[in-house]
């Protein structure tokens, strides 16, 4: 029997097999990583899965190494992927700068744990949302994804390809570990209703061709190795040869368009599922599991006649403030929930500078928040006394 | 409080004897097969095996949007341990139902609806004690009918190895005989090990 590269129907399955399998229908065809909990099941699918369609998994010596490999494998023109958790995430973080410096498409899994260090390994977090965003050294933009429930994971796998493939840079997706191990139904459509973004080929020839030239969207064509084209890759900061220039300019040049290909496109790539905003008094922000509870927790305020409404992070970087500075102008309240001292929160704070009262709800890992905590918020801000 | 319209359950024992496999075959039969929502949800420690370990599994007719089972209302012991751990969180008109030979309950649970098993000594005598999970999802099958026998049964055939599939049906159907003979009083079942 001939193994299916998209498992077209309807299954059983928890969030890190959901999130191989929309890894593979995104044509991802190379994986190298380090078995961690709670991401395992990831890797463990994807070394069942990938042979069977051709690809190749390397379990690698560690999440240095890992990180490395996919960055290699995607010059040499497969899609490819890691997954990880906290600990293995923090020894990935100077490799996700190098893939951002030399613009190298790429998908990192973040199942989080509690930490910080080894932490809680089988139990939730959400506190590396910073992270993320800052975790490797230098000034640069990153897109993340937080899905909410296997489905998303499968989803959002698919549209970390997509947007790594289009802007050229590792995409990130947070997910967590009640999301990884929680098994729920997983659709996967039929193979030609999934759409499926690859890189921007060069256009001009061989002899024209400057791999880090950008085309009017910021974005640079990219060939890969073996492709005949000439390349240079290095973290170095480069010039659109990809040869070491080490000044000011070609500093200022290089990372005012790597900074740009993400600013300049915030509109294409931030993406929010808002619900219950029309009437809206008390808006409670999430992501990830949280939203979960955000969304019981709305639904029952609304049962008991409070106007409250849900903002949910699909993309959690970019942060969407522009979205936040036009709430806030007529809410009365944001509760952001999440589970970690208070992380996001402080880019929502910053995002509606003082319009109005921002309130944080969240735990320090172990457990999810209930959304009964959720809803005394919300009551509270909805009479006034956050 | 949980959603009416959901079924809360809570499947526990030890690393090693198939307690988040019974969570996902209850799961996957009520979403495959009976159409319905289910999330399941599990809790282990840092051990491989051996130490505590529970599933959750939550059915109802909407979409599941908490997915912790905080009280359920069918709670299944597979192990000292998980009974003493869980049977706290019981909700009074709850179902408690345990492997005869490896939990002993007090007299002040028998308030309890109580049914129990020797569903490891029952797979141990078909041949694999690994599979007493199954006897077990057999035997919450006649109880509880959560979700429909012929449901679980695919779902079993979906989830176990190809040459253990004849003896898992077996051992799903030995649990359900012995479940339907107590629920209709045919048998009276063995005294379970009380300590007080």
């Amino acid at each position: 029997m001939v193994a299916k590269e998209v498992l077209t129907g309807m299954h059983f399955m928890n969030g890190d097999e959901a999130c191989c399998e929309g890894a593979l229908a995104a044509g991802c065809r190379f994986f190298a990583g380090y078995p961690i909990t709670p991401a395992t099941e990831i890797a463990e699918s994807m070394s069942r899965r990938l042979p069977q369609l051709g690809g190749i998994y390397i379990q690698m010596e560690d999440e240095i190494a890992s990180m490395a490999a996919i960055l290699g494998a995607s010059w040499g023109g497969v899609k490819s992927m890691t997954s990880t958790s906290g600990p293995g995430f923090s020894l990935m973080m100077e490799n996700i700068g190098l893939g951002i410096c030399t613009e190298t498409p790429c998908v990192v899994c973040n199942v989080q744990r509690a930490g910080p260090s080894t932490g809680l390994p089988t139990l939730i977090a959400q506190g590396d949302m910073m992270q993320a965003r800052w975790g490797s050294h230098g000034h640069y933009e990153i897109i993340a994804l937080s899905p909410s429930s296997p489905q998303e994971m499968f989803d959002m796998t698919i549209r970390a390809f997509n947007l790594s493939e289009t802007y050229r840079l590792p995409v990130l997706m947070m997910a967590d570990e009640v999301v990884g191990h929680m098994n729920e139904r997983v659709v996967i459509p039929y193979e030609d209703e999934i759409e499926i973004i690859s890189r921007r080929k060069p256009s001009v020839s061989r002899e024209e061709y400057l791999p880090y030239k950008a085309d009017d969207d910021w974005i640079a064509p990219m060939a890969n190795c073996g492709d005949g084209y000439r390349i240079h890759v290095t973290g170095l900061t480069h010039d659109e040869r990809g040869y070491p220039a080490m000044n000011a300019e070609a500093q200022e040049r290089m990372v005012t368009r790597l900074v740009n290909k993400i600013r300049k496109n915030r509109d294409k790539i931030i993406a929010t599922k808002n619900l219950y905003m029309d009437d809206v008094e008390v808006v409670v922000v999430s992501y990830g599991i949280s939203a979960r509870s955000a969304m019981k927790a709305v639904r029952d305020a609304r049962s008991e006649g409070i106007r409250a409404g849900l903002i949910k992070l699909e993309t959690v970087w970019p942060f969407p403030e522009e979205l936040f500075r036009s709430v806030a102008g007529s809410a009365k309240a944001l509760i952001m929930a999440e589970i970690n001292g208070g992380q996001m929160v402080l880019e929502l704070e910053r995002s509606v500078r003082g319009a109005c009262p921002v309130k944080l709800v969240s735990n320090f890992g172990g457990a999810i928040i209930h959304p009964r905590t959720i809803l005394d918020a919300i009551s509270k801000a909805a009479k006034g006394k956050l | 409080m949980p959603d009416k319209r959901e079924r809360h359950l809570l499947i526990s024992g030890f690393g090693g004897q198939g307690i988040v496999l019974a969570g996902d075959i209850l799961g996957k039969a009520a979403t495959l097969y009976d159409h319905k929502h289910a999330t399941m949800t599990q809790n282990y420690g840092p051990e491989a095996r051996g130490g505590a370990c529970s599933s959750q599994v939550i059915i109802s007719g909407e979409e599941v949007l908490f997915p912790c089972v905080e009280e359920p209302e069918i709670l299944v012991c597979m192990s000292q341990e998980a009974y003493t751990k869980n049977i706290k969180s019981l909700r009074p008109d709850g179902t408690f139902i345990w492997d005869t030979d490896l939990v002993h309950t007090r007299k002040t649970d028998m308030h309890f609806k109580t049914f129990h098993i020797p569903a490891t000594r029952m797979a141990e005598e078909l041949g694999n004690k690994m599979m007493a999970n199954i006897v077990m999802l057999g035997f919450l099958s006649a109880i509880e009918p959560v979700v429909h026998a012929e449901a679980i049964r695919k779902a079993v055939m979906d989830s176990v190895p190809a040459s253990t599939k004849d003896n898992n049906i077996r051992a799903f159907n030995t649990g359900r005989e012995y479940g339907t003979s107590i629920t209709k009083g045919l048998v009276k079942p063995e005294p379970g090990k009380h300590q007080d």
